[in-house]
């Protein structure tokens, strides 16, 4: 019954969306005084309420971000949490204007779900979790080894898939949730967890004695997570996008929260005045004003402060930067220029 | 005539006759006291026996963890994982009340502004009165309270929590709403309007007008036909497809109104059973003393079913205030809700932090859901009391 009414709703959804995302999106937003964004209320590092209530993540400050870049005040937000199954069809039927939860960039959402990926704010993949004791350091070493895995997921398809492929003996030790999963690994069930990288660094820390175990480096599916919108508002997917590609250039640029207001007043880089306001109009050309640029990196900062504070050294997650580095230092990271 | 003593009838020591009654002997040892209650209920057939040595074996290997998971080996204090984590000097370590220490407003007023919460609390005191009040058989004024708990409540403090800003109360989006604040209002509503609105259904489904009739049978039989994560699911994603942006209303007044409906529908059921058991006589005797249907539901049937329909309608409140953490699949955060979100954050990652989040939780429903059972049986012994006569 469950599937149905959501295959309906989906349906409806797929009709209805025509008509809700012809509206101008951002206009809408103004207009309504604040900003929509579906977010994953319940992931570590990436949309959790804190002890104040506050929510934090790394989506959560794209968000944020999006919002100063609209309104100039990154509180402007209004968070509303989704699960993995209901987060499409709320985008789709305007409940929320931007779906930032972590989610992977798959060419039929792209395509027949109606979804425009804006952009991939993380660089996520499968990865493996295992005891230093073990003295493995690669996976390809894992062969016979006993791994510990989600039942159903695509977590699953791909370790069979990785040891087939490298003709690796696998065997596995099923668990129908992850919290089962990785309790076995930690009673010595298994030799190795498996799931996406970001959930092993979170998994890790729950862990009896969390610094006996490492992820090794092989990442052996790719996860691109990103924010969406929907399809039919070629402004709003740009707004979207571009928000993203300001905050790698600041990052790029050397541009911080703490030296924005400097830059502003006395950088002589044509590079920092495009992206601050200070030359140009490119912000009025997205719709918004001239200083949106700053706007973001002021209130919010730029794309390696917000990964440090919620995922890399500042939280207790410690996850290295990794493909997620910018490409002039190895990672995947990479914005087209703003002029 | 006096009774003859030994001494008029002049007979023999030998003969005894008793003049008082024997001193009553104590049961024998094995009969009474503590090792009497043991053998009579404990021990006092071989299948027993077996029983009692399980259930103490059970005890033995449950409760000694529990207190030590609960207590001795708990952290009570520190501000963050660290203060959870084994360490060499300290290998078992217990619940992780400094988690729960950390996150208690969160739990109890989930995101809702800090400098506005006295708000949440003053709602919290104007209940606890209200409900004090209507439940305190001796309290005065029960019909003021009445009023107080059924118009003065609601209207003051939707006034208090969403905010006025007419009168200096900034308004609150009822998106930030939290833990025991949303658990409280989803179940208070619940239980405030599934009674009334119950009554009138199961009324409407043994009503002889076809259309009422109906129409409740529709009604009841649709909303008890879909699950209730259906109910929520359709009101949160499926509505704002079909009404504009400016018309859908609160995602909380949706999952508010889902809830009060799916209770309705199945109070109207344990009503109409109420209403089924009562005979036939009833009915007619007061119809012969000339009362109109109202007069005769009011007066003499609905007293009398609503009695014998408390087990059931207050299984239907505790089924329906557990029922309250659902509305978590339409992304609002009740209390179970904000314990699962405080359990992963990474700052309180540590081994027993889920557990002890669990068990945080586990102990505020059963409060609530006890404390209800126990009312609900103090109630039935007063009402009771005519048929043990």
């Amino acid at each position: 019954m469950k599937r149905v009414i959501t295959t309906l709703a989906l349906a409806a959804a797929a009709v209805f969306a025509a008509s809700v995302a012809s509206a101008q999106t951002l206009n809408t937003v103004k207009s309504r005084g604040m900003l929509n964004c579906g977010a994953n209320g319940s992931l570590g590092g990436f949309g959790l309420p804190d002890a104040q209530g506050n929510w934090t993540g790394l989506d959560v400050d794209f968000c944020r971000a999006l919002a100063s870049a609209i309104f100039g005040d990154p509180t402007k937000v209004k968070f509303v949490a989704l699960t993995a199954k209901d987060r499409f069809t709320a985008l789709q039927s305007g409940d929320v204007d931007v779906l930032a939860r972590n989610t992977t960039w798959t060419s039929s959402r792209d395509t027949s779900l109606g979804l425009n990926f804006t952009g991939v704010n993380y660089y996520d993949g499968q990865g493996f979790l295992v005891r230093k004791a073990l003295k493995v350091n690669s996976a390809l070493e894992l062969s016979d080894a006993a791994v510990c895995v989600q039942q159903g997921t695509t977590t699953e398809l791909n370790l069979s898939d990785y040891f087939r492929a490298n003709k690796m003996k696998l065997k596995t030790v099923t668990f129908a949730t992850a919290d089962e999963a990785i309790k076995a690994y930690d009673s010595g069930r298994c030799d190795a967890f498996t799931t996406d990288a970001s959930g092993l660094y979170a998994e890790r820390l729950r862990l009896a004695k969390s610094d006996d175990h490492i992820v090794l480096p092989e990442i052996i599916s790719k996860e691109p997570l990103g924010p969406s919108v929907r399809h039919g508002d070629d402004q709003w997917f740009d707004i979207v996008k571009w928000v993203h590609f300001a905050m790698i250039i600041s990052e790029e640029l050397g541009v911080t929260q703490a030296n924005v207001d400097e830059a502003l007043k006395s950088t002589t880089n044509p590079d920092v005045k495009r992206l601050l306001g200070t030359e140009g109009n490119y912000g009025e050309q997205l719709g918004l004003t001239k200083d949106w640029g700053y706007r973001i990196i002021k209130h919010v900062g730029n794309y390696g402060e917000i990964f440090e504070k919620n995922v890399g050294q500042g939280s207790p997650l410690k996850i290295q930067r990794g493909l997620n580095a910018l490409w002039t230092k190895g990672g995947l990271q990479y914005a087209p220029p703003i002029r | 005539m006096s009774i003859a003593t030994q001494d008029d009838l002049n007979v023999p020591d030998a003969r005894y006759v008793r003049v008082a009654p024997v001193e009553a002997l104590p049961p024998p040892v094995a009969a009474r006291g503590v090792v009497g209650w043991v053998r009579a209920n404990l021990f006092s057939s071989p299948a027993n026996i077996f029983l009692t040595l399980l259930t103490a074996a059970l005890i033995i290997w449950i409760v000694p963890p529990v207190i030590e998971f609960v207590f001795t080996h708990a952290v009570w204090s520190g501000s963050d994982r660290e203060a959870c984590l084994p360490t060499a000097d300290r290998p078992e370590v217990g619940a992780c009340w400094a988690f729960v220490r950390d996150r208690f407003s969160y739990f109890i007023y989930g995101s809702y502004p800090i400098p506005e919460r006295w708000r949440v609390n003053i709602f919290f005191a104007m209940l606890a009165v209200g409900i004090v009040w209507m439940l305190r058989l001796e309290a005065p004024r029960r019909d003021l309270g009445a009023l107080y708990f059924f118009v003065i409540v609601p209207i003051v403090s939707y006034i208090l929590l969403t905010g006025w800003e007419a009168i200096g109360l900034r308004r609150v989006d009822t998106s930030l709403w939290g833990g025991v604040l949303v658990t409280i209002v989803v179940s208070w509503v619940g239980i405030v309007f599934s009674l009334p609105i119950g009554i009138l259904l199961a009324l409407g489904r043994r009503s002889t007008m076809p259309a009422v009739k109906l129409l409740s049978v529709i009604f009841i039989e649709f909303v008890r036909g879909v699950p209730l994560i259906t109910v929520l699911f359709m009101a949160s994603v499926m509505l704002p497809l079909f009404v504009p942006d400016a018309y859908s209303p609160d995602k909380l007044l949706r999952a508010l109104i889902g809830i009060a409906m799916f209770a309705s529908a199945y109070m109207a059921e344990v009503v109409r059973a109420g209403l089924q058991a009562m005979p036939k006589g009833q009915y007619e005797g007061a119809m012969a003393v000339g009362l109109g249907y109202w007069q005769m539901m009011y007066l003499i049937i609905l007293p009398q079913a609503l009695k014998i329909t408390i087990p059931n309608i207050v299984n239907t409140y505790i089924g329906l205030f557990k029922d309250t953490t659902l509305v978590v699949i339409v992304g609002i955060f009740d209390f179970l809700h904000t314990v699962e979100v405080s359990r992963i954050d990474p700052k309180w990652a540590a081994p027993t932090t889920s557990a002890t989040g669990y068990v945080f939780a586990a102990i505020f429903y059963f409060i609530f859901c006890f404390s209800m059972s126990r009312y609900a049986k103090s109630v039935e012994a007063r009402l009771g009391k005519a048929d043990r006569r």
